[in-house]
């Protein structure tokens, strides 16, 4: 890293989170709201990693019982079957829409898993003070900014169907259970990622050189 | 789409060097309205902004995107958000799917279905079905075509024109239009094992309503609009 380039912080800036008008520090502390747009101002979005860590883990705990729980309870002719969303994806696979069943394995499942992960390898990178490929790690966390909405689709698909299949006695579709802790999932990771501030990472370089 | 191909990484001495930035530089940054220097929101890093009109700036050393610019930005976001609010209209005045099995026929629009989770008790869900597929869509076009009318006939900015803004950025995390058309098209063929479904014309406004507010996002250009909706002055 070349020493001769500057942060804001460096410089005694403050970069408005919302307009990105530089403010001084001085009158960032004194005056904690951006004369421009009137958002709140702060150097480092504050108690990032408390409140990534908090999230994280209550999207953990969520997580279980919306993978194990049925997400629809569907009624046909008196037949009740409760599907999970991992026996919905099997269903697909077997039936032989296996696109069907990719694209709600990629969503329901890989890209929730694969978000929290993510989010504790950043989380210990910036509290362990690892240095490895920071750029990347930006990356990534962009990366789960970007991909988090996605998982929104099977929420989306069981209103769909709840929605569309009543038809009384012969079939209906209930949503089940599942469906309410699976979308606390996807609001957590959500509000996880906005918590977490990207800058951590290049300040711990900056500080350990 | 042409101004992608202008994409141009900032060169490495556009990049602040410590010792380089004199203080009366410093003082017309913060003090003036438009600023010369920008630091980049995921790393903080501190760049010089060049003298170009058009074009995509990149952060020199996280790569993050800084500034878009395109030509005629308050016009394009303009004619693109109003678009997208016919479309928006559209979308929600007509059935998207239509079930037909025997003689029964059973359609539905996106404020039925969320009618139905609210139904069967599940309130949070369809209060967050409605916040992130109606209600915060709805506000961002409205917020938009509230400031970049003005703009557009060169009146002074609008009361509270910033903090609506602020607000219309603060919620675009929160808009999942095209989540639930990928919703949709998941529901259309799961459920094409058990009847004929019929799309609708909401379907197809839909799908053209994504395009269109993505172009609105994408030819509006924050730090020229910050410089215009300025409180100060």
């Amino acid at each position: 890293m070349s020493k001769s380039a500057a942060t804001a912080l460096e410089l005694g800036l403050v970069n408005c989170h919302d307009c990105h008008l530089l403010v001084e520090l001085e009158q960032a502390r004194r005056h904690p709201h951006c004369p421009r747009c009137g958002a709140h101002l702060h150097a480092r979005k504050p108690n990032s990693l408390a409140r990534t860590w908090a999230l994280v883990w209550a999207a953990i705990i969520f997580i279980v019982p919306a993978n194990v729980l049925p997400m629809t309870v569907t009624t046909t002719l008196g037949a009740k079957q409760a599907d999970t969303i991992m026996s919905g994806v099997i269903y697909f696979m077997q039936s032989g829409s296996w696109e069907i069943a990719a694209v709600i394995f990629i969503a329901s499942v890989f890209v929730p898993f694969a978000k929290l992960c993510i989010l504790i390898f950043l989380l210990c990178s910036v509290q362990f003070r690892w240095g490895w490929r920071p750029k990347d790690r930006t990356s990534l966390y962009r990366l789960t900014e970007l991909v988090g909405r996605w998982s929104m689709v099977d929420i989306y698909v069981v209103t769909i169907l709840v929605a569309l299949v009543k038809l009384g006695a012969v079939a209906a579709i209930e949503a089940g259970p599942a469906a309410v802790y699976f979308a606390a999932v996807v609001v957590t990771t959500m509000f996880a990622a906005e918590s977490f501030d990207p800058r951590l990472i290049w300040d711990v370089l900056e500080e350990d050189v | 789409m042409s101004a992608k191909h202008l994409q141009c990484e900032s060169s490495p001495e556009s990049r602040i060097d410590t010792r380089s930035v004199s203080e009366p530089e410093r003082v017309a940054t913060t003090h003036s309205g438009a600023s010369t220097l920008i630091a980049c929101h995921d790393c903080d890093l501190l760049h010089r902004l060049p003298e170009r009109k058009t074009g995509l700036l990149l952060c020199s050393r996280c790569g993050a995107v800084l500034r878009r610019q395109k030509p005629d930005t308050v016009e394009r976001s303009l004619a693109w958000t109003t678009a997208a609010l016919i479309l928006f209209i559209l979308s929600n005045s007509f059935p998207f799917l239509a079930m037909k099995t025997g003689g029964l026929v059973q359609e539905t629009t996106l404020l039925t279905g969320i009618r139905e989770l609210w139904k069967q008790e599940l309130h949070g869900l369809a209060i967050l079905v409605l916040l992130t597929c109606v209600l915060v869509p709805l506000a961002q076009m409205l917020g938009l075509l509230y400031i970049l009318v003005p703009l557009h006939f060169h009146r002074r900015p609008v009361p509270y024109a910033g903090r609506i803004y602020r607000l219309v950025q603060e919620v675009a995390p929160w808009g999942m239009m095209e989540v639930f058309m990928m919703g949709i098209l998941v529901a259309l063929v799961k459920l094409g094992h058990m009847a004929t479904i019929v799309p609708g014309i909401s379907v197809f406004s839909f799908g053209a309503l994504i395009f269109v507010m993505a172009a609105a996002f994408s030819s509006l250009d924050p730090i020229l609009l910050w410089d215009r909706l300025d409180l100060r002055r």
